[in-house]
């Protein structure tokens, strides 16, 4: 029986290294193979007392192929590694990593999301000579070593959904959450909650979780990741990789393939290289803290050893992320942090810290976690501000708040007061007015007739409130033409309008359409997408808006092949730097900070620069109190080209918008033309205030990737803004030509406390 | 009397509907289908969201818009005099020969046969307890009906109402829904033919599902 057990360890070791080299192989499993071959052929015949040794020999050769071949391990490699069913999983990890555990949320397939996993685990440790039980909520994917139902560790919404109530339990509870990302990425359908709103709705929840967060990457698949791994300390497997897109996404976009066809495996390769996957890398650029060594080819579920520094590396994070934030520390912080400095230290079982936090405590954790990852991704854009602007923006927001603190603050009180005073005595003059004026005029006029200039005017101004048009006047013009125009309403041609067939829409003539109709049909309302200028200007008052942070320019952080190029050429394109624009404007009197991301840049693209922008303009907002309105002309997700550099603005931006709202401000998101993915699904989609201009499309992922994904067709109005309406992951449809009237009548209504003209 | 297997016998003669394709409006015409002869298909897709085979652009105000075929078949007849020319609203350009389905020749011959008792609103319908009875007993085709009669039930958020048949008087050839279902507004529930008429109208619907064949 033994013997058949090792049989059968022996063969599944020797399959799993052919899996992770690929179908191509190399010299070392071809000579590997045919000395198990010759193995497996001989052992029937071996005298009893040689089975031993030759297994042993057997072993041994094995051991050794995979110390050699890890040294050979290419970026892709590491992918085939993680998809593998014998990869560990988090029962896996459940078992032997925690003392004891009940699964909760749903048990096998018997789920909500059979794809996350969530349990209630205790590590137990001895202090002294008692035995201490310390809880902690697991959260993670769940790929079951190839269970179909879990669906390869994706998590559908509902199942992220599933995430975030646990970890509002946790919060209840004030036990730390250890989570762990084994996702290829996130189920992307749009049915209710919807892929980006609820990983959005995560990130927005984390972003101020008041227990300690302590994330592990094994396979992170952009969104599907973000949505459980914004924490205080992140960890990755040695083998694991993270990345905006799987290699074969980035292949398949590089390669420009469309209808499900494959990429060749050597451009897969090369994606995987070019993105900075692996754990190395993702060390390297500061995106993740530690990285736990696995055995040679990775951890499969047998490596206890591997176990044990798991738990150890697990222990020291939240033990950190703790001590870092509590006032009662002292020695053990020195104990925590000479072990982070020096390997041969202190074992973290040896030290015991609580885990639940006290108020103080969390408001300073919540501060450490939006500080760390404000710190990140600094290294991936260009900031050309010259270095006087530099100072600038340093001094002006002290300028801000002091303004703020000032004229909001000590200053509110004393205007209140003296507006309250004016209140009080206007009401007594009425009073007076009423009581004495008014009966005196009434007896004058009496005498004298009645008023002619006031009986006239209040004749005017009655006909003005009830004709309803002014024929005698030719046309009645409402003086509302547009400040900017379209360059294509300057072509003499007609234009068809998509509705045509259903909705028997005329042509229309050009300079009419994109003019005076604002590129909206006027037979079926459809609206054509406009250039981004048109709603600069003739919504945003650009003309006299104060453009900021414009010097912040899109880099090409990987050195990705070719696409210094393509930012080149875009940047030539546009005469912008980056896709987001931020300025300082006013609509009609009240002053607001605008952030929008423009399509014609890279496809409206995030990444590092985009990101800064985007915080540097929501900081600005919070500290001058001003409302903060996000206008997506057109995104289409993270820029791929930027690897986690991209990926990680999800949760950057979504920790300073959170700030943002928390400090009492009103964030507005307008989606325009097509917003997709990442920004969708993080610090766009998080807003509680989000419209979109008729005719747009909003989405997680395109109708091929889903289509390609979950193998179900998608209906060709299934990303439209009214879908995402009844979906409920937007608030209102707007018509572009009532956008600024809208958006006034918003700022006026909706929003926090703390904006300056409330 | 309707004579269904003149009916029959028409369409086996003439198994084609021609479908002429116009110029939808003025414009300029550039040719992109082939030739007489050649097969194109028609619009295709789940939600009908795939376009068929280009057939023609025409141009007018240099708007360059497709024109597609409206179903599967083949070209007969296609004016390439037209290439180029400038058309007036309502041109013939091309002439398609759609083969008739199966499902096309049945759905034409029940048409004229059969009278369609629609739904009147989108709910549940059941038979009242004594037509389900019979029809479970002695099968669908074995019940009468007359106008006024009163056959459903219409079950709708919890409220039911009978429903009475209103129509030629008949037998029930085929019933569309299930019990359970909902039925949409104007839908079909139950198609009727006079009672002399049942056996050979079942003959000639036997007949096509066996005989037609379906131009691949």
């Amino acid at each position: 029986m033994d013997r058949e057990k090792r049989l059968l360890a022996l063969r599944n070791r020797l399959a799993y290294v052919e899996d992770v080299f690929g179908p191509d192989g190399n010299d070392s499993i071809r000579v590997l193979k045919a000395r198990a071959a010759e193995f497996l052929e001989r052992l029937p015949h071996f005298p009893q007392a040689d089975v031993e040794r030759e297994f042993r020999r057997i072993e041994e050769l094995l051991d050794f192929s995979e110390k050699k071949l890890e040294k050979e391990l290419t970026p892709m490699d590491r992918v085939r590694i993680v998809r593998h069913p014998q990869r560990i999983c988090l029962k896996d990890i459940l078992e032997n990593v925690y003392d004891n555990y009940s699964e909760i949320g749903g048990q096998g397939e018997y789920n909500i999301d059979p794809s996350v996993l969530i349990a209630r685990a205790i590590i137990s440790r001895r202090v002294g000579r008692r035995v201490v039980n310390q809880p902690v909520l697991v959260i993670g994917h769940e790929k079951g070593h190839g269970e179909e139902f879990r669906n390869g560790g994706s998590a559908k919404p509902w199942g992220n959904a599933k995430a975030l109530h646990y970890m509002k339990v946790a919060e209840t509870e004030n036990i730390p959450i250890h989570t762990y990302v084994f996702t290829p990425g996130s189920y992307p359908v749009e049915d209710y909650p919807g892929a980006a709103q609820q990983i959005a709705r995560n990130l927005y929840e984390m972003s101020a979780l008041r227990v300690p967060v302590v994330a592990v990457f094994s396979e992170g698949g952009s969104g599907g990741a973000e949505a459980v791994a914004l924490a205080d300390r992140r960890i990755m497997l040695s083998h694991g990789y993270y990345s905006v897109i799987s290699p074969e996404g980035a292949a398949a976009i590089e390669g420009r393939l469309r209808n499900g066809q494959r990429a060749d495996s050597a451009l897969v390769e090369r994606c995987a290289r070019q993105l900075a996957i692996t754990a190395q890398d993702n060390v390297a650029n500061g995106y993740v803290d530690r990285v736990v060594q696995e055995p040679p080819l990775g951890a499969r579920p047998d490596h206890f050893e591997f176990f044990k520094t798991l738990r150890r590396e697990i222990l020291q994070a939240t033990n950190e992320v703790v001590s870092s934030v509590k006032s009662m520390k002292l020695f053990r912080a020195m104990a925590l942090s000479s072990r982070t400095h020096r390997k041969a230290a202190l074992d973290p079982e040896s030290i015991y810290v609580r885990w639940d936090l006290s108020n103080a405590a969390r408001d300073r954790l919540l501060c450490k976690r939006y500080q760390r990852f404000r710190d990140m991704s600094h290294h991936a854009y260009r900031d050309n501000r010259t270095f006087m602007d530099k100072i600038r923006s340093g001094l002006e927001p002290l300028c801000w708040s002091l303004h703020s603190f000032v004229s909001y603050g000590l200053a509110r009180g004393m205007r209140k007061r003296v507006r309250d005073l004016a209140e009080e005595v206007s009401a007594e003059a009425f009073l007076i007015s009423e009581r004495v004026v008014r009966p005196a005029r009434k007896a004058l006029s009496r005498f004298s007739g009645p008023d002619q200039p006031r009986a006239e005017l209040g004749k005017r101004a009655k006909e003005a409130l009830t004709r309803l048009s002014c024929p005698e006047e030719g046309a009645c013009i409402n003086g509302d033409s547009w400040v900017w125009m379209s360059g294509r309403a300057r072509e003499d041609r007609a234009v068809s309008c998509p509705n045509a067939r259903t909705h028997g829409c005329p042509d229309l003539w050009a300079p009419d359409l994109f003019s005076e109709f604002a590129g909206v049909c006027p037979c079926c309302g459809h609206h054509f997408s406009m250039e981004y200028e048109w709603y600069f200007y003739n919504v945003f008052n650009y003309a006299e808006a104060q453009e900021f942070n414009a010097d912040i320019e899109s880099g090409n952080p990987l050195e990705y092949e070719g696409f210094d190029a393509k930012i080149e050429q875009a940047r030539k394109r546009t005469g912008r730097k980056s896709s987001c624009v931020t300025f300082e404007t006013s609509l009609d009197g009240v002053q607001v900070v605008v952030a929008s991301l423009i399509a014609p840049f890279r496809g409206g693209t995030v990444g590092a620069a985009e990101g800064e922008k985007f915080i540097l303009a929501a900081e600005r907002a919070q500290k001058k109190h001003y409302p903060f309105i996000a206008y997506v002309h057109g995104t289409a997700g993270i820029r791929i080209q930027e690897g986690v550099n991209g990926v990680i603005q999800m949760p950057r931006c979504t920790l300073a918008v959170r700030r943002y709202i928390d400090a009492g401000g009103l964030y507005l998101v307008i989606y325009d033309t097509n917003s997709y993915a990442g920004p969708v699904a993080s610090f766009l989609g998080c807003s509680p205030y989000q419209f979109a201009i008729r005719s747009s499309n909003i989405g997680f992922a395109g109708p091929g990737v889903i289509s390609e994904t979950t193998g179900m067709p998608v209906p060709p109005n299934y990303h439209k803004a009214y879908q995402a309406l009844s979906r409920g992951h937007v608030h209102g449809i707007w018509d572009r030509r009532e956008i600024r009237k809208n958006l006034y009548q918003v700022l006026l209504t909706v929003g926090g406390r703390n904006l300056y003209y409330r | 009397m309707l004579n269904i297997k003149e009916l029959l016998e028409d369409i086996k003669s003439n198994p084609y509907k021609e479908i002429i394709v116009r110029s939808p409006h003025t414009g300029t015409v550039e040719f992109a289908a082939g030739k007489s002869g050649d097969m194109v298909r028609g619009r295709a897709g789940t939600w009908g969201e795939k376009p068929g085979t280009l057939l023609a652009h025409l141009t007018r105000e240099k708007n360059k818009k497709p024109i597609y075929a409206p179903e599967k078949g083949e070209i007969v007849n296609i004016r390439t005099e037209l290439e180029g020319a400038f058309v007036e609203a309502g041109q013939e350009l091309l002439t398609l020969r759609h083969y008739l389905t199966r499902k096309e020749v049945i759905e034409r011959i029940l048409k004229q046969a059969l009278f369609l008792f629609r739904a009147p609103e989108r709910a549940k319908y059941y038979f009242i307890p004594e037509v389900d009875q019979k029809l479970k007993v002695s099968g669908k085709r074995s019940v009468k009906v007359f106008e006024g009669m009163d056959m459903l039930i219409v079950s709708r958020m919890k409220r039911e109402t009978p429903l009475a048949y209103s129509g030629p008087e008949g037998l029930i050839y085929s019933v569309y829904f299930h019990r359970g279902d909902n039925v949409d507004e104007g839908e079909p529930l139950l198609g009727v033919c006079p009672e002399d008429q049942l056996s050979t109208i079942q003959d000639v619907v036997a007949r096509v599902q066996s005989e037609w064949e379906e131009d691949e």
